[in-house]
């Protein structure tokens, strides 16, 4: 595709990427939080994205999804340019603390809307204000979301009224429902308890099987670890790394988490430089 | 029955039901937002644009010097609330937005008014409405403002909720968000300079709000609650204007202070229930 330009041209049997972020630059009210990001997907790979507190993740996952603009960079969704029908194929979940708006609403609702928007149908894409599917099969699709997420139980509960872990689980049903090509995930695994965790990596595993390509924000691999083929970790909005995941270790683990001394280091490919194998 | 006959009955019966059914659904788009009081706001914008529609007709040597005042109102609104929006969408607090908007429109409202020397009867009926001065004119243009919002907020309905409920996620699946919130923020314009008419700019964000407020303790479900809320509007603004016709009241107040009972009751039953039900 575009990788001709690169000098490490893809090979034609490498897939293309669902994502390809380069060198994004994002500014907050005039300050710059990532200087020039960069981050690929391939179908079938699951990419956790690292770092401290304030690191920038939620920052660039909100970039690709088109949540805040970029300065600077360019981000390919599925091969071309990002745009809102480009994200048909997209699901996200984002970090929050509630899913609860003003009114109350049911799981049911909140994971229907996952329904509306740029949709996929029959290899075309289009951009739907009210529900692509008749509102008789977008009830069924939303309760097998739920089932897959072991909320069924929840569907007709008011979100507000729900525990922060089943919350989550609702919002995770609410990317799935999409049946996305790639899935990006801010902190999903927080407040959701251990049984649940596993559940989610074996639903992580069939996804990963169908060659869905998953972006995850984690502070520990966690329950996923198994799943995880590359790590990408930021540091003051740079990636410090971009390689293997460090076994069975947290990014806490990682050196220089600690943000009091800045990282100006380039981005280092090799787990070696992390000094992981010093006892 | 025969009242029923009565031409002004009748026009205030069908102003009512359309507005009572019409203001909950912007309403329950604007309580999901969490920016109820929104009405409160525009209503007071609004109001300074009555004022600058008697200005404006005064300096054209209209006839009637009511004239443009509805058309003002409701351009000022819309103006009011495209700012409020833009702000909103640029991260400024809702809150003071809204206190900016609230002084911002009364105090240019009084200052017009004292220019365009209307007179204290006329200011009133905006005040706290003037439905039984309603004419055939002002039907059609309620059924077709009501018409509008009903159409649009409902039909538009799981678009508007995705883009009220979580505006992040809304953006992520390619909805025109931006787009939406501005149709969220006109059509609440609209609704505010229809339902001044019925109870007027101090109680116009009761009308939108406490039907909300109602469904709210009797169903969990977002669809459940508009679709009760606008029954509840229409049921209250209907019975306020069927007793003013007998008694000589301001509509306006009896319908608020109706639907701030009825929140009462419903509250009171809905916690014994459940207290009966542990
Ligand atoms: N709306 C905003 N306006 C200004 N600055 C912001 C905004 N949102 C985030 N920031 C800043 O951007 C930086 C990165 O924030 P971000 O939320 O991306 O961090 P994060 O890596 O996701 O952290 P966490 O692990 O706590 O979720 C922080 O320093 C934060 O203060
Ligand atoms: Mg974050």
């Amino acid at each position: 595709m575009r990788s001709a330009v690169s000098e490490s041209s893809t090979p034609t049997d490498v897939p293309p990427s669902l994502v390809e972020a380069r060198d994004v630059r994002v500014s907050l009210q005039g300050t710059e939080i990532l200087h020039g990001v960069s981050l690929t997907a391939r179908p079938g790979e699951v990419v956790s994205l690292m770092g401290g507190n304030g690191s920038g993740k939620s920052t660039f996952v909100r970039a690709i999804v088109g949540a805040v603009p970029t300065t600077a960079g360019s981000i390919d969704l599925f091969g071309s340019p990002a745009s809102p029908l480009a994200r048909a194929r997209l699901g996200y979940v984002p970090q929050r603390i509630t899913a609860a708006g003003g009114v109350s609403a049911t799981a049911l609702e909140v994971v229907t809307s996952g329904l509306l928007g740029s949709r996929e149908r029959d290899g075309r894409v289009g951009s739907r204000l009210r529900g692509l599917v008749p509102p008789r099969d977008a009830k069924a699709r939303a309760r097998a979301a739920l089932a897959s997420m072991g909320v069924e139980d929840l569907a007709k509960r008011d979100v507000s009224r729900l525990s922060g872990g089943q919350q989550q689980r609702v919002l995770i049903a609410r990317a799935l429902v999409r049946r996305p090509h790639l899935l990006i995930l801010d902190e999903p695994m927080a407040g959701v308890d251990l049984e649940s965790q596993v559940q989610f990596s074996h639903t992580l595993g069939h996804l990963k099987e169908e060659g869905v390509g998953i972006v995850v924000v984690l502070h520990e691999l966690g329950a996923l670890t198994r799943h995880i083929d590359r790590a990408v970790v930021l540091e003051h909005g740079c990636v410090t790394y971009d390689g293997v995941p460090p076994k069975d270790l947290g990014v806490h683990a990682l050196p220089g988490h600690d943000h009091d001394h800045p990282h100006a280091d380039p981005p280092v490919r090799d787990g070696s430089s992390l000094g992981l194998e010093a006892p | 029955m025969s009242l029923l006959q009565e031409p002004l009955i009748q026009r205030m019966l069908i102003v009512g039901l359309l507005v009572g059914a019409a203001a909950p659904v912007m309403g329950t788009y604007l309580v999901q937002r969490r920016m109820a009081l929104l009405g409160d706001g525009i209503g007071h914008v609004a109001l300074a644009g009555v004022a600058a529609g008697w200005l404006a007709g005064a300096a054209f040597d209209l006839a009637k010097q009511d004239a443009l005042a509805i058309p003002g109102a409701v351009l000022f609104a819309i103006i009011g609330a495209v700012v409020i929006e833009r702000m909103r969408s640029r991260g400024t607090a809702a809150d003071i937005v809204m206190a900016i908007l609230f002084y911002g429109g009364i105090a240019s409202g009084v200052l017009l008014i004292g220019l365009a020397g209307g007179s204290n009867a006329n200011l009133l009926g905006y005040l706290f409405g003037s439905i039984s001065t309603v004419t055939w004119g002002d039907v059609w243009m309620s059924v077709g403002l009501a018409a509008l919002i009903l159409v649009i907020g409902l039909g538009l309905r799981a678009a508007l909720f995705s883009v009220t409920h979580d505006q992040e996620f809304a953006r992520s699946t390619g909805l025109p968000v931006d787009a939406l919130n501005m149709v969220v923020a006109v059509l609440a314009a609209v609704t505010i300079t229809v339902a001044m008419r019925v109870v007027g700019v101090l109680l116009v964000s009761a009308l939108m709000i406490v039907p909300v407020a109602i469904a709210q303790l009797l169903t969990r479900s977002f669809s459940r609650t508009m679709h009760l809320a606008m029954g509840i509007g229409a049921v209250l603004t209907l019975t306020g204007i069927w007793i003013t016709v007998f008694q000589d009241i301001q509509p306006g107040s009896l319908i608020v202070v109706l639907g701030v009972a009825l929140y009462v009751v419903v509250a009171a039953v809905t916690s014994l229930l459940k207290g009966v039900r542990r």
